[in-house]
């Protein structure tokens, strides 16, 4: 086993497409210099700054350049520091990177990913701290992935370099120095689309995404103590999603909490309760159940912070209402 | 750099009825000259015939057409090989028709016809054909502009000599996404030429209301950007002015800009309020109609007559009418075509 971390991973995967595959290309703003959480670490050194390209603070434009270069041969990756600055790039990713192959009629392709980061609990305020991938999987032509690990890095962002669409890969930055062990033969690349049943368990099912799978493992622990066995779902994509993974636990266990760290309110969360409701409606004991940050922007002082991101405790309070 | 620096204000082009005619000569040859002119004349009895399609609700979507703007789009897109990439703005029938795309799967996709070039799914706004080089307009004022910066990185890092060009109006100089592409152009000195359709009018307002700088190519010196201004309606300056631009980006020299003050004779859209066009002078630009500018001085230069032009005319005439054949004989498309075309297939 190697030991590794969320970041080192993102920076390994990245420099072993960038060595497979010479058309894959990094854009962003210091990412020639590994970036403030190192994941682009030592790319520069070994493919040079003409493929390690450092740009100005021009979100709009680099993803712009990021979709021409990839309509005309490229495999760019580009960075978005944080997700909070997403909305300066918006306009490219939506009007232009996402519909481009729909309004060709199939004649161009944008296979670029735009990775980037969101979470709180880094004392960020509400301009470096939230998690917004809600938005983007409400645009029909971009692919959205969420990693909560070192391991789904490894498996997922091969394929969404891989994926002739626009695939957007939002990171944790929390997790990114969390310590892992990966096998020494490495992991294989997995299709997007596929969740992933992190434990086993008949009593309830517990969707959770990105750093919240880690709080679901650790509450399922706690309710095994107490004789619950809960089914952990990572769904690793939100777009494309794979219900029929998360429908056929549900419809064992009769009981669904899905937890995210977004704001409740609209969060990704809606969209998976709305499908399960459709699709296993008198399988369900008990209302869904959504554990999501509160309706405020995220607050700067430490002790509200902490609060306001949900974690072990929220998802255990939406068990306990789920179980009745 | 072409043109000699920026800011040129070129051949004393902007205020209509001023400014003598260049008489062309030097560059262009009897064969190009008529080239141009078929090319404008097709531009220019397709929007003609548009417009009623438009009103009898046979075309389909915004139509913006560029009556009278003809001769950027010929003198530019004439030049370029079908592998020399342009990007379009939302005024994009003529720049198409002038790249090769072809006429009939045009109109049929501006009709949303199965047989359009985008199978119906794109629209006037979004007009693609990859085979010609033809990578898009956009609906987004500016949106596009960055594409034609990173379609030229590619290039270069795939070790291809081909410059990529872009299309925008003087409303999109006002843009914020503007100065971002301008800049990364310049910064990392890609072969992109920036062609400035300057019509004086950002939709319904004139650029005067919008901005203090009256040149787009003012605004190119402070990132370092070669630029030079033309009589848009000229044609054969605008042919020269770019065949000197794109000589030195397949050198790969950096990036261009190229502004044509221009005049459209027609609304923003078809069917638009048209208050506005009070303050214009349309008959004054009438009078410098590009196709009857470039009759003029082909006679002069001895490139061909009028019995040529006139024939131009009527060929272009009967192309339209077998694209409105072609395109109202293809069916609509089929409701699975959209579900299957959301996202690509590996």
């Amino acid at each position: 086993m190697t030991e590794t971390t969320y970041a080192a991973t993102i920076a390994a995967t990245l420099a072993a497409a960038m060595r497979a595959d010479e058309r894959v290309v990094v854009l962003g703003e210091d990412v020639a210099l590994g970036g403030p959480y190192l994941a682009t670490k030592g790319l520069a050194e070994e493919f040079g700054t003409a493929r390690v390209v450092n740009t100005p603070i021009s979100e709009a434009a680099i993803c712009g350049v990021a979709i021409g270069a990839a309509q005309s041969g490229l495999r760019p990756v580009v960075e978005v520091m944080f997700v909070d600055f997403i909305g300066l790039a918006l306009d490219q990713l939506v009007n232009g990177a996402a519909k481009a192959h729909f309004m060709s009629g199939g004649q161009l392709c944008v296979p670029m990913v735009l990775r980037t980061q969101g979470g709180a609990g880094q004392r960020g305020a509400a301009q470096h701290s939230q998690s917004l991938e809600s938005w983007l999987t409400h645009v029909p032509g971009l692919k959205v992935v969420v990693p909560a690990s070192a391991r789904e890095v490894a498996a997922l962002l091969p394929s969404a370099i891989a994926d002739p669409n626009p695939v957007v890969v939002v990171e944790s930055k929390t997790l990114y120095f969390r310590h892992e062990t990966l096998p020494d033969e490495g992991v294989s690349p997995e299709p997007l689309g596929h969740a992933r049943v992190v434990r086993r368990g008949d009593d309830v099912t517990i969707v959770a995404t990105s750093k919240m799978v880690h709080e679901a493992t650790e509450a399922a622990a706690r309710l095994s103590e107490h004789g619950v066995e809960a089914e952990v779902i990572d769904p690793r994509t939100l777009v494309p999603l794979d219900l029929p993974t998360i429908a056929a636990s549900v419809r064992r266990t009769g009981r669904l909490v899905i937890a995210h760290e977004a704001v409740e309110h609209g969060g990704f969360g809606a969209e998976i309760a709305a499908e399960v409701q459709e699709a296993c409606f008198y399988d369900l004991d008990a209302p869904i159940v959504r554990v999501g940050a509160p309706f405020t922007p995220v607050p700067l002082s430490p002790a509200l912070e902490d609060a306001y991101v949900p974690g072990t405790a929220e998802i255990l309070d939406g068990v306990r209402r789920v179980l009745g | 750099m072409a043109g000699g620096g920026t800011g040129d204000p070129g051949g004393g082009a902007g205020d209509p009825g001023g400014g003598a005619e260049d008489p062309g000569g030097g560059a262009l040859d009897a064969a190009a000259a008529e080239r141009l002119l078929a090319t404008m004349w097709r531009i220019r009895a397709f929007e003609e015939r548009l417009e009623p399609l438009k009103r009898s609700s046979m075309v389909h979507g915004l139509t913006h057409l560029s009556i009278g703007q003809e001769a950027v789009a010929a003198g530019v897109c004439t030049q370029l090989r079908d592998d020399e990439p342009v990007y379009s703005n939302h005024r994009a029938n003529g720049h198409a028709l002038a790249k090769g795309v072809d006429m009939g799967k045009l109109l049929a996709e501006l009709m949303g016809r199965a047989d359009g070039c985008c199978r119906g799914l794109g629209g006037s706004m979004h007009v693609v054909d990859v085979a010609h080089g033809f990578l898009g307009a956009t609906g987004v004022v500016g949106g596009n502009l960055p594409f034609a910066v990173g379609s030229a990185l590619a290039s270069r890092l795939l070790g291809r000599a081909r410059p990529a060009v872009v299309f925008f109006g003087d409303g999109a100089a006002q843009t914020g996404i503007f100065a971002e592409t301008v800049n990364l152009a310049s910064l990392w000195q890609v072969p992109v030429v920036f062609v400035c359709e300057n019509n004086g009018f950002a939709e319904f307002t004139p650029r005067s209301a919008h901005t203090r700088v009256e040149r787009v190519s003012d605004l190119a010196a402070p990132f370092c950007v070669a630029a030079r201004t033309v009589d848009g309606n000229d044609v054969v300056e605008v042919h020269g002015a770019f065949a000197d631009a794109l000589s030195q980006a397949r050198a790969g020299s950096g990036p261009y800009l190229l502004e044509c003050l221009t005049h459209r004779l027609s609304g923003h859209y078809v069917g638009d309020p048209g208050g506005y066009r009070a303050a214009l002078e349309d008959e004054a630009w009438r009078a410098r109609d590009p196709i009857a500018r470039l009759v003029r001085q082909a006679a002069a230069a001895g490139w061909f007559d009028a019995e040529h032009a006139r024939a131009a005319e009527a060929a272009a005439r009967d192309e339209v009418e077998a694209a409105v054949a072609f395109a109202l004989g293809s069916p609509f498309p089929d409701p699975s075509i959209p579900a299957e075309l959301t996202y690509a297939r590996s």
